[in-house]
């Protein structure tokens, strides 16, 4: 069994490599699906501390990201582009009666869901109506409604936010698992347990202003952004990376400092695309070389019991048995012999992806066909080092082999 | 005149090695007719051997002409030379020469294997054969289960399994006790008494005295070629008259090996 173990690892790498090369687009495919393919997404983040520190103390209220200007701008010099839709979006804690979360606002449009590929599982979405009346109603997501009203139905009460209260008018779903990328300002806190409401962008810059001010732990900050992010939605899935490309060129000129960021969801998928292959590169030579050894393993053990084995050949030539009846029958052994490693390599195979995923936190999918490409391959191998023990056996010498002791 | 079953012309075999050159067989001609049972004998180095296995077809003769049952073998590829050993030609050997990860049963099955009968079929026949030998409650053992005897016996099972035209053995009881030769030796007088061709290469003194023919060879080349002792107690019958009257009066009287088993 020990000389089938090459065969054992090298089935279980091309399993293992499969799973998380497929678990690898399933992740982009995820993320398109919720950023939505068309969509290119521009952020505002924090400039990297390169203005110094004497500027910092002049002014305390640090003014970066997008601006109207730049949203203007887009929307008038970049054709084929439907919408713009820009958002802020203010961390601060949510509070219902005396619990408080902490979490994030943000000021949207009511085509947010539709732009995001948010579904509402409850309720309904604000409309343009209470977007030009500057209601304050808001939409909450799974998470915050779990935590804020653990054992009542949030749709109809309200949420307080430093001190305004907003109405609780539809419940929408999470975000799919690491969908968008961290809001700005809470970087440390991933999004998929984000407890977020979704207000008017109107009804938000009436309460917050464009500066937005937060006192915690005992620090002080103060930035001015206008929009947080905006998502741009072009026509034509083909010319969503040259788009981006052209947006790209327009921030870099309103904005020296880097304080923003372009998320292209399509080129997400590239770079899946592109994990996917290192991977395929890295267990596939591992897949290789374990496949050549235990080839070589299995090709020696076969060629010590071919020679163990001669006089048995030449008894089985006697009786009659064709050259290609002893080619059959060794073949047959090291397929038995590389395929049992196969089946061992495939339950140790479907093992490593589950293992993987549990400590590295990768995505990995194990599709039907996987395992049984892998055993084919054990099965292959068996085969193609087995034939050269089997034509050696097959072409000895009746008497010669008879004679054998 | 009944046809002989095979007729050896001016056999000639030559082995090269190098710049040697060994004459091992000098042109035999021999002709062996159904139901004959014939002892080999020699001294070693004389080439009976290397007779036996140009019989068997498993090796070809340098030159000469080789017809068994009138089919030219000398001449035949790898392939055909399986195929004559497999539907002609019955092997016994010294060391019995069983496949030791198969039964008893599987063993006597394996000639029918590679001619492609069915498996309930060969199933059948082998059970029968092991019966005929006294095996028959020993089917699903190894051989290395059994006495030599026992093993000598499944592979006479096993020779028989395609309803051969030639049996050929090399020293068959070469390795057995006295007792168990013997078991063996009654068993041949069986085979014999049927109407079976058997061809023997032995030194056995005893199998002489129960054999129709002793053929002896020495350097190559047949010394001399004389009636056995079983047909020196008929010594007026001819070689063909024997065989039909073995066939039609004695194998009634054969009780251990009914014709039946082997005429499948």
């Amino acid at each position: 069994m020990l000389t089938a173990l090459g065969v054992v690892f090298g089935v279980a790498s091309v399993v293992a490599m499969l799973a998380i090369g497929e678990g690898a687009s399933y992740e982009a495919q995820e993320q398109i699906r919720n950023l939505g393919s068309q969509n290119v997404i521009l952020e505002s983040i924090k400039p990297p501390d390169n203005q110094g520190p004497g500027q910092q103390s002049r002014s305390f209220v640090i003014e970066y990201g997008l601006t109207s200007r730049d949203i203007n701008q887009i929307r008038q010099t970049i054709p084929g582009i439907s919408v713009v839709v820009p958002s802020r979006i203010i961390s601060e804690y949510l509070w219902h009666d005396d619990k408080n979360i902490d979490g994030s606002i943000i000021g949207a449009l009511p085509i947010y869901p539709e732009m995001r590929n948010r579904k509402l599982s409850s309720g309904r979405f604000f409309t343009d109506i209470e977007l030009a009346g500057r209601l304050p109603v808001c939409v909450i997501n799974q998470t915050s409604a779990t935590r804020l009203f653990p054992l009542s139905t949030p749709v109809g009460k309200s949420i307080r936010v430093r001190g305004y209260y907003y109405q609780v008018i539809g419940i929408m779903e999470d975000e799919g698992q690491r969908a968008t990328t961290e809001s700005t300002g809470n970087g440390n806190k991933s999004s998929s347990s984000l407890a977020q409401i979704v207000i008017p962008f109107t009804t938000l810059m009436d309460q917050f202003g464009d500066t937005f001010f937060r006192f915690r732990s005992g620090s002080f900050e103060a930035e001015k952004v206008e929009f947080h992010e905006a998502i741009v939605r072009v026509d034509d899935v083909n010319e969503v990376v040259s788009r981006a490309e052209a947006i790209k060129q327009i921030l870099s000129k309103n904005h020296p400092r880097e304080d923003y960021r372009v998320t292209v969801p399509i080129e997400l998928l590239r770079q899946a695309e592109r994990t996917k292959r290192i991977f395929s590169i890295v267990l596939g030579s591992i897949a290789a070389i374990s496949l050549l050894v235990g080839g070589i393993g299995i090709m020696n053990i076969m060629l010590a019991s071919v020679t163990e084995r001669t006089r048995e050949i030449g008894v089985r030539r006697a009786l009659g048995a064709k050259q290609r009846d002893i080619v059959l029958q060794f073949l047959i052994e090291t397929v038995l012999l590389s395929g049992a490693g196969g089946v061992v390599g495939v339950i140790l195979g479907l093992g490593i992806p589950v293992a993987i995923s549990h400590f590295a936190g990768v995505t990995t999918v194990i599709k039907l066909w996987a395992p049984s490409l892998a055993f084919s391959i054990s099965v292959m191998t068996g085969i193609a080092f087995g034939i050269y023990p089997a034509l050696r056996a097959a072409k000895m010498n009746p008497v010669e082999a008879l004679r054998h002791v | 005149m009944v046809k002989p079953i095979i007729e050896l012309t001016n056999i000639r075999k030559t082995y090269r090695m190098g710049d040697m050159e060994s004459h091992v067989l000098q042109g035999i001609t021999l002709s062996i007719f159904p139901g004959e049972y014939v002892c080999i004998m020699g001294p070693s180095g004389c080439g009976k051997s290397t007779l036996l296995n140009v019989l068997g077809c498993l090796d070809q003769p340098t030159s000469g002409s080789y017809l068994l049952s009138s089919q030219d073998v000398a001449h035949l590829n790898d392939d055909e030379l399986s195929l004559v050993r497999c539907r002609n030609l019955g092997f016994i050997f010294q060391s019995y020469n069983l496949i030791q990860q198969l039964t008893v049963i599987e063993n006597i099955e394996l000639p029918l294997y590679y001619k492609g009968v069915p498996e309930s079929e060969s199933h059948d026949i082998a059970e029968k054969l092991a019966g005929q030998v006294g095996l028959g409650k020993h089917l699903h053992h190894r051989p290395n289960e059994l006495s030599g005897g026992q093993q000598q016996r499944v592979a006479i099972a096993r020779s028989l399994a395609n309803d051969p035209l030639v049996i050929l053995a090399d020293e068959a009881t070469g390795n057995l006790d006295s007792k168990s030769g013997h078991e063996i030796l009654g068993v041949f007088d069986d085979l014999h008494q049927l109407g079976k061709t058997l061809i023997f290469v032995t030194h056995d003194e005893r199998m002489v005295q129960r054999c129709s023919r002793v053929v002896r060879l020495r350097d190559g080349h047949i010394e001399s070629d004389e009636p056995g002792g079983a047909r020196k107690h008929r010594a007026a019958n001819p070689v063909s008259e024997l065989h039909m009257n073995d066939v039609t009066e004695e194998s009634e009287s054969s009780a251990d090996l009914p014709t039946s088993v082997f005429s499948h």
